[in-house]
C-alpha cells in the first residue's frame, strides 16, 4: 500500500508539471494512476484542488471511464478479454477457470496482493482468442485447462518471493 | 531543407536500404502478441554470431495475422521470400539458409513478395491477393513505421505539399469530386462536413481524427496508427489548410499503447522536417497536432461524446444539430473524421478526386477496410474494392471458415451491426446494401460464427456489451437494453416464452427512437438481424429447451459414451477442475451433473482414438442413469 504521504508526493510533483486547465483532467488521472497503480481518494481531491474543481465533478469523470481504479492492483494484474472473437471462443469459460483457479471474483484483488483479475472488451488480438494478459503477457488460444498451466509459474514467482522475504526478515 | 531536398534525401537512403540484403519483421500488436520481438531478438543474435551485418527493419502489419511472426527476407538480385509463423528456433535456418547463403528455404516460405514501389506488395502465391485493393495499407508490412523517410521515399506528403498549393476551396472540390464517406461507420460525405466547417465564421477551428477504435473485434485503425502512421498526420494537416484550423487532436484509446508511442514518434519527425508545425514547408500556414489518449469508454467513438471526453468531461453525447462543424471543440468549428477518412485524403489529393471514384459502387467510393476474425482461417486485415461480395471477402481472401467447419453467420459493425446468414453473402459490400439488409457497415469488424456458436448467445453478448457502455443519458438506451438483455439471458437460460420474442421486437424499437446517439440507436441491431435470419434457434431455446449449438450452460450437458470410453484412461478424471467425474480403473467414467461446471476441458482431454465425451442438448437426452438425484427422482 501507498501511504498518504507518498501519494501527496507524487501527485505534486506530477502537478507541477501541467497548466491548471480543466482539459487536463483526465491526461492527470491516467499519470496519476500510472504512477501509483490506482487513484487513492486523496489524490483525487488534490487534483480538484489543482484545477478548482469540484471534488464530486473529479469524482464523477474518473467513475466514468472504464480506465480508472479506486484499489490497487495485484502484483501479478490478470485480465481476460472478452470481445466478440474471445467470447465465441469461450472466453466466459476461460473468466470462470480464472476465477476458480485464483479464488476471487472478477474485478477483486486477493487478499495476500498477489493476483487480482479484471475483464476488457477486446484487446485486439482477436486472431489468438480467446486470450488472457498475465503481467502484460498475452497468453494465447486458452482453454480452462491451459489456464491452469498459464498460472503455475506466477504462483510458483509468488511463493518463492515470498519465501525469500521470511527468509531476510528472519535473518 | 526544402520539400525537394527532404525527398531527395529520403530517396537515397530508401535505395541504399533495397540496394542491400534486408529483413522485414512485421512488428504489430498483433505480431508482438504471436512473438515478434522474440523473433527479432533471434536474428540479432544469430547475426551477431555470424558477423552479419544485414539491417532488421521493424515494419507494421501485412494484415496476414494468422500468420505471424511474419518475416520477409530481401536480397538484391534474388526473389523477395516471405515466412509466416516464424519463431525463434525457424531463425537460424533462415540466417544460415537465405541470408547468409542462397537456399530460400522453401519448406518454411509463404510465398515470393512482389510489389512495394510506393505501391501495396503483393505475395501472388496466396490468392487473397487477386481480391484485394490496397491504399490504406499500401504501405504496411514493408515501410518502418517509426523513420519518416521510409514515407517520404514512397510517395508520403506529396499530397500535402500538393495541397498548400491549391485553394481550400479546390481541396474540398476534389473530395467532393472523389465521392469519399465516413469510414468511422456512418458514411456521411466527407467534403460536406469540410465544407460547413469552412464557411462557418469561428476562431480557432479545431480538427480532430478519431481513434477511438472501441467495437469489440476491430483494430482496423490500431493496425493503420501502428504500421503507417504518417498518412493520418498529413491528412490532418491537410484538413486543417482546408477548413482553416490551426490546431489538431488525436483521439485515440489507452488501450492501444504501441499504436500512442508510433504517433508520438511520427508527429516528432513531422515537425523536425516541418510538416506540422509553424510555416509548413515554407508556407505561412501553421497547423500543430497534440495527442489525447482516451480513458475507456465505448461511448467516446460517438463525435459529440468524443469531444466533451477531449474538453475533459464525461463523455456523453449530445443533440445535433448544432454539427460539430458549427459548433465542435470548445463551441468551435471542428472537423472530425475518422483514422481511414483522413488516411484517404492525401492520395485523393495526390492523384485526383476522379481517380478515387473510379473505384467502389455508385454510391460507395473506394476501398474498405475489414479485419476478419472469428471462426475464419485466414484471420487478419483486408481491403477490398467496394462492391466487393461477403463471400469474396469470407471464402476468397479469408480462406473460408476454420477447421472445415460450417458457417453459420458472419457478424458486422459489432455491436452496432447485424449478423448476416449464408443467403446474404453475396450482397456487395456498400454502405446501402449492408444497411438494407439490417446490418452496417461499421468501422469494419467482421466476425465469422460458424455452427458451434449460439445466435442467441451472440445477441446476449453484443446486449451485454450496450448496456455496459451505455453512458446513461437516455432512458431507453440505460433501462430498455437492460430489459432485452434480461429477456435474452432467460431464453438461453430455458425459461423464455414465445411472448418475449414481441417483446423485444417492441424494446427494440423503442431502444432505436428514444436514443440521441448511434449506441443507442443500433445497439438492438444484433437482436433485430438474429431474430429475422436465425429465429427458429430462438424457437428451440423456447419451446425444446434446445441450444443448437449446444453452446448455453443451461440447456447443455457433457455426457461420456459408456460404449467408447477407454475405461483404463483416466484424463477426464486427473484434469476435472470439479473432480466431477467418478470411476475406479476399468469403469466406465460417468460425469457427476451437480459437480460439473461445463467448462469443456474432459472433451478437451479425451484422446482423439476415444471421443468419448460428448455434448447433449436439450438435458433430457441425458440417459436416466446420468441424471442428478433430483431430477432422477420426478
Amino acid at each position: 500500500m501507498i501511504t498518504e504521504e507518498q501519494s501527496s508526493q507524487a501527485v505534486a510533483e506530477i502537478l507541477g508539471r501541467y497548466k491548471r486547465e480543466k482539459k487536463n483532467l483526465i491526461p492527470l488521472l491516467q499519470e496519476v494512476q500510472t504512477r501509483l497503480g490506482y487513484l487513492p481518494r486523496q489524490a483525487l481531491k488534490e487534483i480538484a484542488d489543482f484545477l478548482g474543481m469540484l471534488d464530486v465533478d473529479v469524482w464523477g469523470v474518473a467513475t466514468f471511464y472504464n480506465q480508472f481504479r479506486f484499489v490497487p492492483l495485484g502484483k501479478y494484474h490478470t485480465t481476460v478479454c472478452l470481445g466478440t472473437a474471445c467470447h465465441l471462443a469461450g472466453g466466459r469459460l476461460i473468466l470462470e477457470a480464472l476465477e476458480r483457479e485464483l479464488g476471487i471474483k472478477v474485478g477483486e484483488t486477493a487478499e495476500d496482493g498477489n493476483f487480482s483479475l479484471e475483464r476488457v472488451a477486446c484487446i485486439g488480438c482477436c486472431m489468438l482468442a480467446p486470450v488472457i494478459v498475465v503481467k502484460d503477457k498475452i497468453h494465447p488460444k486458452m482453454t480452462p485447462f491451459k489456464v491452469e498451466e498459464a498460472l503455475i509459474p506466477y504462483k510458483q514467482e509468488a511463493k518463492d518471493k515470498l519465501r525469500e522475504g521470511e527468509l531476510e526478515s528472519g535473518s | 531543407m526544402t520539400f525537394e531536398e527532404i525527398t531527395r534525401k529520403a530517396k537515397s537512403e530508401w535505395e541504399a536500404l533495397q540496394n542491400g540484403a534486408h529483413v522485414l519483421i512485421g512488428t504489430a500488436t498483433c505480431g508482438r502478441a504471436a512473438g515478434a520481438l522474440d523473433v527479432v531478438g533471434a536474428f540479432d543474435r544469430e547475426m551477431a554470431r555470424r558477423g552479419l551485418q544485414v539491417p532488421i527493419v521493424k515494419v507494421g502489419c501485412t494484415g496476414l495475422c494468422y500468420a505471424d511472426p511474419f518475416v520477409t527476407i530481401s536480397k538484391p538480385g534474388s526473389l523477395r521470400v516471405a515466412y509466416g509463423n516464424v519463431t525463434p528456433e525457424t531463425v537460424s535456418r533462415l540466417v544460415e539458409g537465405y541470408v547468409a547463403g542462397d537456399d530460400p528455404c522453401l519448406e518454411l516460405a509463404l510465398g515470393t513478395v512482389e510489389g512495394g514501389k510506393g505501391e501495396t506488395i503483393i505475395i501472388p502465391e496466396l490468392p487473397r491477393f487477386e481480391g484485394e485493393l490496397r491504399l490504406i495499407l499500401r504501405h504496411c508490412g514493408y515501410t518502418d513505421p517509426e523513420n519518416i523517410k521510409h514515407y517520404i521515399a514512397n510517395g508520403g506528403y506529396y499530397g500535402l505539399e500538393k495541397a498548400l498549393k491549391m485553394l481550400p476551396e479546390d481541396i474540398i472540390g476534389e473530395l467532393k469530386e472523389s465521392g469519399l464517406r465516413g469510414r468511422g461507420g456512418a458514411g456521411f460525405p466527407t467534403h460536406q462536413k469540410w465544407e460547413l466547417c469552412h464557411k462557418t465564421e469561428g476562431s480557432p477551428k479545431y480538427v480532430i481524427c478519431n481513434a477511438d477504435e472501441g467495437d469489440p473485434g476491430a483494430f482496423m485503425d490500431r493496425v493503420v496508427l501502428e504500421s503507417d502512421p504518417h498518412q493520418v498526420i498529413e491528412g490532418m494537416v491537410i484538413a486543417g489548410y482546408a477548413i482553416g484550423a490551426g490546431q489538431g487532436y488525436i483521439y485515440v484509446r489507452s488501450e492501444y499503447p504501441l499504436a500512442i508511442q508510433r504517433i508520438q514518434i511520427a508527429l516528432r519527425q513531422a515537425k523536425e522536417l516541418g510538416f506540422v508545425g509553424d510555416n509548413i514547408l515554407g508556407s505561412d500556414f501553421g497547423f500543430q497536432i497534440e495527442i489525447a489518449a482516451g480513458a475507456g469508454a465505448f461511448v467516446s467513438g460517438e463525435e459529440t461524446a468524443l469531444m466533451a471526453a477531449v474538453e475533459g468531461r464525461m463523455s456523453t453525447p449530445r443533440p445535433r444539430p448544432p454539427y460539430p462543424a458549427e459548433c465542435g471543440l470548445w463551441g468551435k468549428p471542428t472537423v472530425i473524421d475518422n483514422v481511414k477518412t483522413l488516411g484517404y485524403v492525401p492520395l485523393i489529393i495526390e492523384r485526383g478526386g476522379d481517380w478515387f471514384r473510379s473505384i467502389g459502387t455508385e454510391g460507395s467510393k473506394g476501398t474498405a477496410m475489414f479485419t476478419l476474425a472469428g471462426k475464419i482461417a485466414n484471420s487478419g486485415l483486408a481491403e477490398v474494392p467496394m462492391g466487393t461480395t461477403l463471400r469474396q471477402l469470407v471464402y476468397g481472401i479469408g480462406g473460408g471458415i476454420a477447421k472445415d467447419k460450417q458457417f453459420k453467420a458472419v457478424q458486422m459493425g459489432g455491436p452496432s451491426g447485424g449478423c448476416l446468414p449464408e443467403s446474404m453473402l453475396d450482397i456487395p459490400i456498400d454502405y446501402d446494401s449492408l444497411r438494407g439488409a439490417g446490418s452496417m457497415m461499421g468501422s469494419g469488424g467482421m466476425i465469422v460464427m460458424d455452427e458451434d456458436n449460439c445466435m442467441v448467445d451472440a445477441a446476449r453478448f453484443f446486449l451485454d456489451f450496450s448496456t455496459k457502455e451505455s453512458c446513461g443519458l437516455c432512458t431507453m438506451c440505460r433501462l430498455g437494453t437492460i430489459q432485452m438483455l434480461r429477456i435474452l439471458e432467460d431464453i438461453t437460460a430455458g425459461r423464455g416464452k414465445m411472448e418475449d420474442l414481441d417483446a423485444l421486437l417492441t424494446l427494440a424499437n423503442d431502444v432505436k427512437v428514444g436514443s440521441l446517439c448511434g449506441l443507442g440507436k443500433t445497439a438492438p441491431n444484433p437482436v433485430l438481424t438474429t431474430l429475422r435470419y436465425f429465429r427458429d434457434e430462438y424457437e428451440a431455446h423456447i419451446l425444446e429447451k434446445r441450444c443448437p449449438a449446444k453452446v448455453c450452460p443451461e440447456l447443455t450437458v457433457y455426457y461420456i459414451l459408456p460404449d467408447k470410453c477407454d475405461r483404463a484412461c483416466e484424463h477426464c478424471i486427473l484434469t476435472c477442475p470439479t473432480e466431477a467425474i467418478k470411476g475406479d480403473k476399468g469403469e466406465v467414467k460417468i460425469i457427476d451433473q451437480e459437480k460439473c461446471s461445463k467448462c469443456g476441458t474432459c472433451l478437451e482431454v479425451c484422446p482423439a482414438e476415444y471421443n468419448a465425451v460428448v455434448k447433449l442438448s436439450p438435458v433430457g437426452l441425458l440417459p436416466p442413469s446420468n441424471l442428478p438425484a433430483k431430477e432422477a427422482k420426478k
